[in-house]
Formats: structure tokens, sequence, C-alpha cells
């Protein structure tokens, strides 16, 4: 870590590239170094270029991660975020453009209630529930049927840090504690002050839509940059997935997060931190579609062991996997596609047909088992299928669109497809009917690019477990990808591997959700230069989640207006509360 | 009287009722709850109007579901003759189109947006105008705890098919325990309750919200103008919630049919089952009654199944929108079978869905008396996408604006008719409703009182 310290962003950016070349050769088999990259002396530049200034709400797994990080994890968040529109492949991007309804704001409220009852309720002890006051409110009123100033300032102003991520103006603090004050006189109980503001605090926008606030940059006169608690922001909901900690927040108090050796300070730092397995966690949850397992369920009848348990576990394995391979062991992002290792848990067992253990164990599929990478995952494969039956257009829609960034095209309106079951048609496996589609010029434009590749997954049905026929007919699982050809399910996941498109795919979508919103056209270049930066890395994750998270147009950007003195929370911090 | 009412239990009366039976509750005319002529409150005000929209997906078999006959004699056809119990309460519409003008016909989507909103959108992003039930709430949820409830029976919140505008989307509460919970949970104030005390922690809600809404607002002169606008949706958002909290400190009038419905003991099981789908929509429109029998709010939309409808049966692998492409039609019964099957399931849950309204007494009708409900779907014929001939149906009077029991037919003029009637029969002074060739002025006549 010292020796970040003492060297700039740039030659960080310089070091994973020049890593990058040596670790080629043994990327595609990750091992167990966690080492980071080593600082070389290849040089890698990205363009002078900004990025947008975004108003973001909050995403359902982020508002649980602040309660969490802000008051413990015993204190149940609720829903009250529902689910966001995806855009530009990704629901984070989607909270960049999202509206907040009224109907949206009653569910605030409500979870706010229950948040706010929770942090400050004084426990059972004939039920042995811990009072949760003692431990999250800093300090004891002198009466608790009273109001106490002194002890609401600092149980606001050290919560509405965390909350608001910046401190809180005076005038914002003494308006809340004169609030919890009338509060706590009018119902002659000092908690229920603190209740009723910390209640507010959790339904304002400055705490829930993660906003960027610009300010002018000095070293580019004319232009705009982040403020200091924007870059924590920024660099805390891209890389832990939540808000930032003290010593984020000192970073930014002091200006030091807005110097590139601070900055690079604190990305350091919290790419070491364990918070990161929940960045990397909920960026693949999102990028993989996996808000999709919230409603899924497999017809019971068909697949009687595919039980909601198992479709939860099914989730949990790829998040599992995708966090040991590139967090833990600092894998080639494209071994996803055909790394063996992965994790498994009894109700998967009975899935895959491996021996059960308890709990959740680590597990390599043996080399001759047809199953290798994420794709042959369960959660793949259930659910880009049917409720009772698999889809192979579903499943290569899907590979171009999650893997590829590429837009399959909705179904052209006036299709008839009687003849798929027709009782004395011929067809009796997927490939039999997809083939169907291609012999109409209409359809064939798309299934053309889907089927190929979900053709290949056929040997797995629509609740992920094994066949070798269907209906009596041996499946033929063979297809081609952009030109490459290969006969079953284990070629595809090369040919994957290989695509030129996926890391490229992956860099746009992590660039996005770093920096908060879909791209535009004029994000190419810097999409280009970052794709170049993650290659020379060996393809890791953290790397090319470092060179977004020190780059310039991080933290410069575009479309913001400087703030006006008063407005801004920052312009006048209360005095440090301790 | 008082001696009489002191000795009934309202929750006697209407026992049965939420678990779906059909008792038919008959309750006496309270002079607490209603005037002299059980036509109005007892303030002199007249009986609440509410608006409900419900949607199913994938249209109908029109062979086996438009009836032979129009007007007010008409036989059921056997796709809908689950509809018998609560014919007299609703009317059919067929025979009227959607529009696309120049717009893509998107599939599953462009029907039922055109029915809702007015107009057909250009891409599967694209929200034209507002939909109707939003429209509505503005004008007649403004007094209630609720604006508007928003439900689907898939049990997942992004089915839904109300939005303000394409960033402002009304997600559905997807979860029955969730939809008790909203309604019936702790902040639930009874409009009967002998006393009212004002909650002292919704003074408290209402003292903070202000300070919450003065950082909105200079939240709002911080960002660039298209986020301008969402903070200010923001801000709108939290007047409403302040309204509500106005409303929870004025006592609420006493509503003749309230009753809290008990504690749901758990959760519908995720899924799309056709049974579960059943249990999930029942359960959720026994909650809804009672909400709008207490005066939560006035304004709702549920959905029975999305317009992809992904019901799916057991034993049989395709999922309803999967088997409307693929089923072929038989040629000796003119229809698809499992089609229709679902289909059949989705009106059954209609006919529930009315009759849960009808069995309320109120004054000297009942709830659904004195309302207007718009039940729409995507498509005619879904295996072709068809939106010409798009079935609908409307049940309630509207408080005696509108007939009922009839089968109307919209020869070939634009589906909007129907939504634009309803608003009227629910006090929109709207001029015309929709845009091009889905614009209309004309209200459909044969329904108006």
């Amino acid at each position: 870590m010292r020796l970040f310290d003492r060297v700039s962003h740039r030659s960080i950016l310089a070091g994973i590239a020049g890593s990058a070349v040596l670790a080629l050769a043994a990327c595609s088999q990750p091992g167990g170094d966690a080492k980071p990259a080593a600082p070389a002396a290849a040089e890698a530049t990205l363009p002078d270029t900004t990025s947008t200034a975004r108003v973001r709400l909050m995403t359902a797994s982020q508002y649980a991660n602040v309660i969490a990080d802000v008051f413990g994890a015993d204190i149940k968040p609720g829903k009250p975020l529902g689910p966001l529109t995806r855009t530009d492949g990704l629901v984070a991007s989607g909270a960049a453009k999202v509206g907040v309804t009224s109907g949206d704001m009653m569910k605030l409220q409500r979870a706010a209630s229950a948040v706010a009852t929770q942090v400050v309720d004084n426990g059972n002890l004939e039920q042995e529930i811990p009072s949760h006051r003692d431990s999250l409110v800093p300090c004891k009123p002198k009466d608790p049927a009273a109001s106490d100033d002194a002890c609401a300032t600092k149980f606001i102003a050290q919560t509405g840090r965390l909350l608001y991520r910046r401190p809180l103006t005076n005038d914002l603090l003494n308006e809340y504690v004169a609030k919890a004050r009338k509060a706590a006189e009018d119902n002659k109980d000092f908690y229920a002050g603190l209740a009723g503001v910390l209640e507010g605090m959790l339904v304002d926008p400055n705490v829930l839509m993660i906003t960027d606030i610009a300010e002018a940059d000095p070293k580019h006169a004319g232009q705009k940059r982040l403020d200091a608690y924007s870059v924590a922001s920024r660099l805390s909901f891209f890389l832990w997935n939540t808000v930032p900690d003290d010593t984020l927040l000192k970073m930014a108090e002091s200006g030091e997060i807005l110097t590139p050796k601070g900055r690079t300070k604190a990305v350091n730092m919290m790419l070491a931190s364990p918070k990161l397995e929940n960045g990397v966690r909920a960026f693949f949850d999102d990028m993989f579609a996996f808000d999709d397992f919230d409603n899924l369920s497999k017809d019971g009848a068909v697949y009687p062991i595919v039980t909601g348990t198992a479709l939860k576990d099914a989730r949990e394995q790829t998040l599992r996997t995708v966090v040991d391979h590139l967090v833990t062991r600092r894998g080639d992002y494209r071994d996803l596609f055909t790394t063996k290792h992965t994790f498994m848990s009894p109700a998967l067992a009975a899935i895959y047909q491996v021996p059960t253990r308890p709990g959740w164990t680590a597990y390599d599929f043996p080399e001759s088992s047809p199953r290798q990478g994420i794709l042959t995952h369960i959660s793949f494969l259930a659910v880009h299928s049917h409720p009772a039956r698999s889809s192979a257009t579903l499943r290569g829609k899907a590979l171009r669109e999650l893997f590829l960034c590429q837009k399959v095209p909705p179904p052209p309106p006036n299709v008839d497809f009687s003849a798929l079951e027709d009782p004395t048609s011929p067809f009796r496996t997927a490939r039999d009917r997809v083939n169907f589609h291609l012999q109409n010029p209409v359809c064939a434009g798309c299934h053309k690019i889907t089927d190929p590749m979900g053709l290949a997954l056929e040997n797995f049905d629509g609740g992920g477990q094994y066949r070798d026929n269907e209906k009596g007919v041996a499946i033929d699982a063979s297809g081609n990808l952009d030109g490459a050809n290969f006969k079953d399910v284990t070629g595809l996941s090369k040919a994957l591997h290989d695509h030129p498109q996926v890391p490229r795919c992956l860099v746009r979508r992590v660039y996005s959700y770093g920096t908060g919103g879909p791209l535009t056209n004029d994000s190419n270049d810097q999409v280009d230069a970052l794709t170049k930066v993650f290659a020379s890395s060996g393809y890791r994750v953290p790397d090319l989640m470092r060179a977004i998270a020190l780059s310039d147009a991080f933290i410069r950007i575009t479309d913001a207006e400087v703030p006006k003195a008063t407005a801004s929370a920052a312009a006048s911090p209360a005095p440090a509360v301790h | 009287m008082n001696t009489f009412l002191e000795s009934l239990t309202r929750r006697r009366m209407l026992r049965g009722m939420l678990a779906g039976s059909a008792v038919s509750v008959g309750l006496p005319l309270l002079d607490i709850f209603l005037n002299g002529n059980g036509n109005a409150l007892a303030d002199g005000s007249p009986m609440p109007i509410r608006f409900g929209t419900w949607g199913w997906g994938l249209g109908m078999s029109e062979k086996i579901f438009k009836p032979k006959q129009y007007g007010a004699s008409w036989e059921l056809p056997e796709e809908i003759e689950s509809l018998k119990p609560v014919q007299k309460h609703l009317n059919l519409y067929t025979g009227f189109n959607g529009f696309r003008d120049a717009a893509p016909n998107l599939c599953h989507t462009t029907g039922w947006v055109i029915l809702r909103s007015g107009a057909a959108p250009m891409s599967g992003n694209d929200k034209p105008n507002e939909t109707i039930d939003v429209t509505v709430a503005k004008k007649i949820g403004t007094t209630t705890r609720f604006p508007m409830l928003t439900m689907s029976a898939t049990g997942d919140p992004r089915d839904t098919q109300s939005y303000e505008s394409a960033s402002l989307i009304n997600t559905s509460e997807g979860s029955a325990l969730g939809l008790y919970t909203t309604v019936f949970g702790p902040d639930f104030q009874d409009p009967n309750a002998k006393e009212f005390k004002p909650n002292p922690k919704i003074m408290v809600r209402q003292s903070v919200i202000s300070s919450v809404m003065d950082n909105t607002k200079k939240l709002e002169q911080m960002v660039g103008a298209e986020d301008k606008q969402r903070i200010d949706q923001y801000f709108t958002g939290l007047r409403d919630l302040e309204k509500q909290f106005e409303r929870q400190l004025t006592k609420p009038e006493p509503r003749e049919a309230c009753v809290a419905p008990k504690p749901l003991r758990g959760d519908i099981p995720t899924g799309v089952d056709f049974e579960l789908v059943n249990k999930r929509h029942q359960t959720m429109t026994d909650i809804l009654v009672m909400a709008m029998a207490c005066d939560q709010t006035r304004v709702f939309n549920v959905l029975y199944s999305k317009s992809f409808a992904s019901t799916t049966k057991p034993d049989y692998e395709k999922p309803h929108h999967t088997a409307s492409h693929e089923e072929p039609i038989d040629q000796k019964l003119g229809y698809q079978p499992m089609v229709s099957w679902f289909l059949r399931r989705a009106f059954e849950n209609w006919a529930y869905f009315v009759g849960a309204f009808a069995k309320v007494k109120e004054g000297d009708g009942t709830l659904l008396d004195n309302m207007a409900i718009y039940a729409s779907t995507d498509q005619s014929f879904a295996k072709i996408h068809s939106i010409d001939g798009l079935p609908m149906f409307s049940a309630g009077r509207a408080g005696g604006k509108l007939k009922t029991g009839l089968h109307i037919d919209g020869q070939g003029t634009t589906g909007c008719r129907l939504g634009y009637t309803l608003m009227k029969a629910v006090g929109l002074d709207l001029p015309t409703w929709g845009n091009q060739s889905n614009q209309t002025n004309k209200v459909i006549s044969e329904m108006v009182v």
C-alpha cells in the first residue's frame, strides 16, 4: 500500500497495463494468488474526457446495505424500493433516469418508520431481544422522558453524516434538533424525537438520491469536477455498493480525496477491503439480470427438485463463484466461462447429481463433466427458460445481451407457430423447433443469431438438469458463435471465452455502473481505452475497477451546475461531534 | 338507534365475506353513516365515486367469447360463462379497435398502452401520455389516505399498466401480505372507531417532513434541468405524503361497510401457477374491497395477468403466452383449447372481482354501484398480436350514471371511447381523450344513463 501512496493514479494505470503482459500467460488458470497487480513500466493512457453528473435513486440492494452499514445487520430494512427499469443492460443505469412516484414515497416512509422504530427500540429482556438504542444512540439522555439537545445533536450529527454522506449543515442540524426536542416534549419520550427525525432523514432525497454535486475544476478552467463528498460517494457505491465509511468521509472532509495521491490511496484501501466483495457481487447480480430470480419459479410437476430454495441457491452459487474467481483468486474474467470450480449447496447437489454435504462447500466439476463455467450453472440455465421447458432462443438472446452487449430485436407481430405443436409434426427436439423458425425469413434474421448459441445448452433442461436426449431423440448440441463452430457446450464456453466482445462488453457495463448511468457514443473512446487496460491487466476485474475509479473521467463531469453557496450541505459543515 | 348500534357487532355482520364465501351481506342503513335517503353520507356529501382498472393478458378466443346478441339481452358464450353471477353488474365491449397510426405494432404492448393512455407507443420504452388511472386519481384521489393502490396477482412488482411518464412507473404491490400491511398495518385508522385520537407519531412526521421538503427544494437548485424535474417529482411525492399525514390527523368519516380484515398469517408463495395466481388475486381483491369500503383509496389498478401472461398449469409445459403462439387452432372446436383454458381462469377471477364489490352494501345499493371499473387487455387474438376488436369490460354504475348488463358493439371505433366515457362518469370534464386516431370526444351513449 505504501508504494501506491507514492504514485499518481496515472502511474497506477500504467502499472496495471504492465503487469498484464506477464499475466496473460498464466491468467487462464486462476490460482490462489491474491496479490495486487504489481506496477510496471508500460504506459496506458485514457482519453481526456469527462463523465456525466448524475442523480441516481438508490437501488434496493444499496438501500439494504446502507441500513446494515449505518445501523447494523439486525435492523430489517424492508423492501421499499421496487424494481427499476433496466437501462442499457443495467438496473443501476435505470436508477439515473427513474423518478419517485407518490406510491413509492409512501412505501419509503413506511420503511423509514420501521427502521427508525427498530433503531431506538429498547429491546425486551424476557424475549432476549437486545436494546438497539443502547448501541446505536451514542449517548444517554439525562431523562428518557424529556428532551436532551446535547444527546440529540450527537445522534443526529453522527447518523446524518453517514446517511447524507456529508456533514449536515449547521442550519439543518439545528432544525432537526429542534424538531426532536419538540417531539420529545410532546410525547414525553426522548427517543420518539430521535425516531421522528431519523424517519424524516430516511425519506430525504439527499439521502436516497445519490447526487453528483459539481464544483469548479481548478485544473481545467471553465470545467467542473465532483466535489470531495461526491467523489467519496461515487467511489463507495461503485466499489462497495454502499455509503462511504468514516475513513472515506474524513478524506473528503480534508479534501485529500481530490488529490491524485489521495484518490489512489482511497481506491486501494477500498479494493483491499472485504466490502469489495459486496461491490463485485452487486455489479454482477445486476449485469447478469439476476433480479429475474425474485419472481422465478419452476413447474413443480416437471422439475420437482428445482424448488424455491434451489433457485435461491442457484443465484448464490454463481455469485459466490464470481466473487471467488475474480476477487479472491484474482482470476481472468473470461475464465468464468470455463472454470470447473464452483460452490455447492445441498439443494443444488441434488440437481447437479453430485454428493451432498451440509452447507456451502467448494466444489470442482470433474473433467469429464459437461459442466464448466457459469453458462452451465443452474442459475443461467433456469432463469433463461420457461417454467416447464428449456428455451434455446431465450438462452441465446441472454448470451447476446448479457455478455456481448448486443440487442436482439423483438419478434415480429404476425407469425403463426402452430406447426410446432401440430400432433403430426416431426418436431421432437428444440433443434427441430428452432429450425422451423429458420424456414420463415421474417423469423430467421433474429433466430440465426440467438439459436445456434442457445442450442448448445440443450443438454440442460429448463431446470438446469443434465439430459442427453429429448423425447428419446439424442440431443445435438452443436452450434456456432460468430464464426466459431463447436459441437457442444464446452465449445460454446470456449468460444465465448475467446470472443473479443466479451471483455469489451464487461468494460462497458463496469464503466457505466461506476459512473452511474447509461453511456453515450461519446464514451466509446473511453471504453476502447479501458478495454486495452483491462486486457493488459490479464482481464482482472479489480484492476479494471481501479482504472475506472482513478480515471480523470471519474471525477471530471459535465452537464451539472456549480452549486450555489446556500444550497450545498457541505458549505458550512457543523462542528465535529465526538 | 344508538342502543342498537352499540349492540351491533359489525365484524359479526360481515364475517365470512373476506374469506371469499358467497355470503351476501345485508347491513341496515345506519344513520351515523348515511342521510335519511341512504344515497348520501350523513353529512350530506354524496357517496364517493371510485374508479379502478383490472387487466388480463392475451385477449380472447373470439368464437367462444363474443356474444351473438347485443344490448341488454345477451347470452354468455362458453369462454365467459363464469360471468353469469355478475353479468348484470358489467358491460362487455367488442368491436372496438386500437389504432397504431404510424407506430409499430409492439407485441403485447401497443394494445394495452392505447387503451390505458389513449396513444400508441413508438417503442417498448415509450410511455405516451399518462395512464387513465393517474388522470383519474388527480381528480378523485386527492382526499383519501392513498391516491391510488396498484397491485398484481402475478406477484411481480414489475407487472404494471400504470405510469405517469416513462420515468415514473407505478410499480405493483405483488405481495398480498404487503398489500395488507400497507392498508391495514399500524397506520390504519378505523373510521368507525368510537374514539379518535390523533397519533402523536404522525404529528412528529408532519413536523419533520416540512424540513425534508425544504431540503428537497434546495437540492432541486443544484442539479441539471432533467434531474430538476425528477427532484420536483420527488417533491410532489413528499407533498402527497404530507397530505396523507394531514388526513390521518383528521377524524375520518364513518364508513358503513368498513371492517378491517384480519391480519394474514403469511404470504402466498412466489409463482404463477394458476392456483397461486387465483389465490393471490382473490386475497388481494378481498383486501382491496375493504380498502375501498374504508375509504383508504378511491382509485386502484389490479392486474390479474400481465400482457405476456405467463400463467402456468401443472403438467402443461407451456405458459399461457407460449401456448397462445404455439398451440394450433383445433379445427373442430375453432379455437385453441389450452389458451382458452387459461383465459377462462382469468374470466373466473374477473367474476370474483366484480362480485366481491357487489356483495358490499353501501347506502341503498352496493359498493360496486358507486364504482366504475375498467377492464382491458393487450390483444384481441394473441396468436397474431392483433389489436383489432380488443375486448373490454366495465363494471359498476358510477353512482347511477352508467347502465350495466349490456353487450356493446364498437363498430370499429377506438376503444379509447370506453376510457373517455368512464372518466366522464366519475367526474372528469375532458373535452377529448387520446391522440391521433385514438382521440375521441364521443362517449359510448348506450351505456350512459
